[in-house]
Order: structure tokens, then sequence, then C-alpha cells
């Protein structure tokens, strides 16, 4: 915990620069065993208000973690984080989440999900409704309203969450490996929309990925995670320009410069948490 | 980015290959060939039976022979049975049995759902539940009659009990098995503890409750015609107790057949309730015995 004179620096800090601020963050949780595992060891990175910010690191190294502590799912176990200038208590209406699997609920049609968020917030129902009604037609899914998630591709369910996010208007938006199921063509597709999506909401973005391609397209900022226990081992500012068109920009020199230098950092990371499988399973 | 409309599935199933109409015949043929296997396995059995009977190598006193067993169900519907009234005792097991399977399913969701839920009381209530399980509850009926008296109470009591641990194991191993993603979903977008509850634990232990609803029907039927055995002015199992005491084995096997038929019908209204309340599921079973 940080005294009240660090606080209150934080907090001046914070307002002027960062949306989200994360401060020596460890988290350590019980095993079954009784034993304390350390999932991240001193985090600390900032992102900027409209900023999008990738994290990369090797599976399983803790970058769910991450996006938990951010999001206030979990609480840190030490150090602070920050979200908007103030610390995390709790679920904050002003973040959404993208999940890694199927979060759309089953037993929802198309329209029912995408109106979730908006009816657990008190909105009256036929303002929910016409809203969901834009946002499906938004991420191109007009005509599939009455449809339930086991009658859509991975790609329309995935369509279906970023509606059911996006729908809230979040000013942070945490994405946790959210497109790692999809096909290569789907993936590329989504990866445009996501972009395209977020020009006009102008949130600042978290997305944790294993795929340095991916990071590297899509981000401002790529953050560089260690084997577990994460600890921030670079952060890599992307300077290419903007609107990206996620399929062309990877065959750009400036691309493949920047893939080098931060593959040279990660390399080891990716080398040192494959040995430690290995030993685990032998 | 726009997703074509669903018009290119038409043109997938519309059978203008050939070869489609032989398979269509193929099909209609084994068909035909299943059911008239089935009443040929009826007419073998029932016939058999009859004819065992007749001829002498099975005592029609003893086991009863289909012919009489037809004649009983005959008298029974134009006459009336020993009790009164057929239809009247049909209702009564009727009423005691839908009674006490839907008392026995809403507490056994009720507190399947609360167990789940919370794992404190789980965890203190547990060994108790295990035990009250692992007793054969159907002793509780003689309880019940000496408590509750001849009348339906008792019987709707019995079935309460033999449904609702079906119930509640369901429901609480539903609750337990909720997605992890789709309860840290629920929150993010802005679900308050209730809607928790209701709006995603209760529809995703949904499959599990209501897979156990064509088990706990069963088993209500046999609370409520056990109870009547057990002592009762009224119903189909006091029909069975009645025939048995006056030796008439066509009697009891006509009132297995009333029952089989009422069992069969509420069987196809807990399917259609299944189909009504599941309609998202890609397959559901709907019939657990074959």
């Amino acid at each position: 915990m940080t005294t009240d004179s660090s606080t209150l620096t934080h907090n001046i800090l914070n307002q002027t620069t960062s949306a989200i601020e994360l401060w020596d963050v460890t988290k350590r949780f019980l095993t079954p065993k009784g034993q304390a595992y350390t999932a991240i060891r001193d985090v600390t990175f900032s992102v900027a208000p409209g900023e999008f910010c990738a994290v990369v690191g090797p599976t399983g190294c803790g970058k769910s973690t991450t996006l938990s502590l951010i999001s206030g799912l979990e609480r840190p176990s030490a150090g602070s984080v920050q979200v908007m200038g103030e610390p995390v208590q709790g679920i904050d209406p002003r973040i959404g989440y993208v999940f890694q699997a199927d979060a759309v609920f089953p037993w929802k049609n198309v329209l029912s999900n995408v109106a979730t968020g908006p009816l657990f917030r008190g909105q009256p129902k036929a303002e929910a409704l016409g809203r969901a009604h834009e946002w499906i037609a938004r991420v191109g899914l007009a005509g599939f309203e009455d449809r339930y998630p086991h009658q859509l591709s991975g790609g329309m369910r995935k369509r279906v969450a970023l509606a059911q996010t996006f729908i809230n208007e979040p000013q942070i938006l945490l994405m946790d490996e959210p497109f790692s199921a999809l096909d290569v063509q789907t993936r590329i597709l989504m990866e445009d929309e996501l972009l395209h999506l977020w020009s006009s909401l102008k949130a600042s973005v978290v997305f944790v990925t294993h795929d340095l391609e991916e990071a590297i397209s899509l981000a401002d900022k790529v953050c560089v995670l260690t084997a577990g226990p994460a600890t921030v081992k670079g952060i890599y500012h992307i300077d290419l320009p903007r609107p990206r068109k996620v399929e062309d920009i990877r065959f750009e020199p400036r691309f493949v410069q920047l893939y080098q230098e931060i593959w040279e950092d990660l390399r080891n990371e990716v080398l040192i948490s494959y040995e430690r499988q290995k030993q685990r399973v032998s | 980015m726009n997703v074509k409309s669903n018009a290119s599935l038409e043109t997938l199933t519309t059978p203008a290959s050939t070869g489609v109409p032989s398979a269509i015949a193929a099909r209609r043929r084994r068909r035909i060939l299943v059911y008239s296997l089935r009443i040929l396995f009826l007419v073998v059995i029932i016939g058999g039976w009859e004819l065992a009977t007749r001829v002498g190598i099975v005592d029609k006193f003893f086991w009863g022979q289909p012919s009489g067993i037809w004649e009983q169900i005959v008298t029974w519907v134009t006459q009336g049975t020993a009790q009164g009234p057929l239809w009247e005792q049909i209702a009564v097991t009727l009423e005691e049995t839908v009674l006490g399977f839907a008392i026995g399913v809403v507490l056994g969701i009720i507190f399947g759902v609360v167990l789940g839920r919370n794992q404190f009381l789980a965890d203190v209530l547990g060994p108790y539940i295990k035990a009250a399980n692992s007793i054969p509850r159907v002793v509780l009926g003689s309880i019940f009659v000496i408590g509750l008296g001849l009348g339906i109470q008792s019987k709707v009591a019995l079935a309460v009990v033999l449904v609702f641990f079906i119930v509640f194991f369901n429901a609480f191993q539903g609750t337990r098995e909720a997605d992890r993603n789709l309860l840290a979903n629920a929150r993010i977008l802005g679900a308050s503890q209730r809607r928790l509850t209701t709006a995603v634990i209760i529809p995703s232990a949904l499959s599990w409750i209501i897979a156990s609803l064509h088990t706990s029907f069963s088993f209500a039927l046999v609370g409520a015609v056990v109870g009547e055995f057990l002592g009762s002015t009224q119903g189909i199992g006091l029909m069975i107790q009645t025939a048995q005491g006056t030796f008439n084995a066509n009697g009891v096997f006509a009132a297995m057949v009333i029952l089989a038929v009422v069992a069969l019908i509420m069987e196809a209204l807990v399917t259609a309730l299944e189909h009504r309340l599941l309609h998202w599921r890609p397959n559901t079973v709907s019939d657990v015995t074959i």
C-alpha cells in the first residue's frame, strides 16, 4: 500500500496523463494445495486517454490477470491500480471487457444479447432494443437479430461480443486475446473491424495477445511482459500511421523493423516459459 | 463489412441433384420396416402370453391374461371401480402426482440455487443432505400416513420428498457449473447480484434442471402410488392394492396399463415444456431412456 503523499502525487499525475495506471502491482493466488502462486510481480505501466496499448507475453504469464485487476474483477495483492485517476474499487461502469472464450449468453438471441448491458444498467426496454438494433447493424449482423449463438459462426459470435461491449460506450476497453480462436482470415477482418469501431469510440484500450503481429498492427504502444510471474520487460511505441489496414500493414518495412526489435525481447521470455512447461511435464 | 444474407443457404437444400428421390424412397422403406417390426414385436409378446395362458402352460389365475386385462379395463371404464368411477381414481392420483411434482421442483430449485450460490452454507449443510439422500425415502411414506392421514396430503408429501432431492442435486450442480466467463461478462455489463442469479445462473442451470424433470416426474408418480398403497381411500394405487387383496392379477395389470398411459402422456408434456424452455440449445436430449 502506498502512503498518503505518494497517492496524492499519483492522482495529480493521473488526471493530466493516464486513463489507466498500474503502479508496482503484484497479484498472488492461493493454489488448492495451499501455496501462494505469484501471477504478476511489480508491474508498472500506464495507458493514455484514447491510446491503444497491446500487452504481449508468453502463454500463461499473467496477461489475463492484469486485465482482471484493471476491470475490478480481482483485487491486487500489492501496488495500486487506477482508472481515470481513481483507485479501482469494484467494477467500473466505464469499462468494457471482451473475453477470450465465447461469453455471449447462449440462451439469448443476438438482439437480447446485445441489449443485455443497457438493460442491466436500467435503460428502458424500448430504448435498449433500439440501440441494440443500431449496434448490430454497425458490426454487420443486420438480419441476424433473432438467431441464437449456436446458429452463428465463431466470427459472427465475436461480432455479437463486440456489439455487446461497445453498446455500453466504454471509455476503457479491455480485450483478452479476443480473436485467438478465429481462423487467420476471419481474424484479420475482425482486427480491421475493431480499429474501425475504436476510431469512432475514442476509448483507451488494453489488448492482451500472444501474437506479436496482431499487437503491432493494432496498437500505439506494445508492452512486453516476462515469463511468469510477469513483470514489464519493455515498452515500444508503434509509430505506424493511422488509419491502418491490418492486411497490408504487415508488409511495410517499418512494421518488419519493429517486429524484429520487439521479437528480440520477447523470444527469450517465450523460450524460458517453454523450458518451464517442459520441466513441469517431465 | 457486410455479411451475406442466408439466400445462399437455400440453394444447398433444394433436392435438385440426381439420386435424391431414391434416397427418400429408401428412407421411407426403412421407416415402414421399423414400424411393422414394432407392431410384430407387440403381437408376439401379447399373443404369446395369451396363448400360453389358454393352452395352460402359464396359470392365468396367478399371472393374468391379456384378454382378461382388457375386460377388466372395459369393466372399470363402463361400470366404475370398487372405489367409484375410474376417471375419479385417475384424477386423484394425478392430482397427488402433479402437486407433489410442482412443490418438489420449486423447493428443489430454490434450495439448489441458494446452496449453489453460497459456498459456506453448502459446506455446513453438505453432509446432512448427503445423509438424507442416502436413506431409502419411500419408508417416509409410513410416517406421512401416520402424521398426515389417509387423505391427499400424505401422498403429496411422499412425492415431494422423492422429487425434491433429484431436482435439488441437479439445480445445485447446474448452479456450480455456471460458466465463469459468462458470470464475469454479466458483471462487467452491469448485472447486480440479483440479476446475476436470475439472468445468468438460473438460465444456465436450467438445462440441468430440465434434464432432471423426466426422472423426477416418474418419481412423483411412484410417490403418489406407493402412498396410496400404504393407506388411502381413493386412487390407482388403492385399485392395485384392492386387486392384490382379492387375488385379481388382471386387475393389477390393468391398473399398471392405466398408469403407463398416464405416465406417457405426462412425459410428453414435460418434453414439450423442455422444448419450450431450451429452444436456444442446438440439440436437446428429449428422451433419456432411448
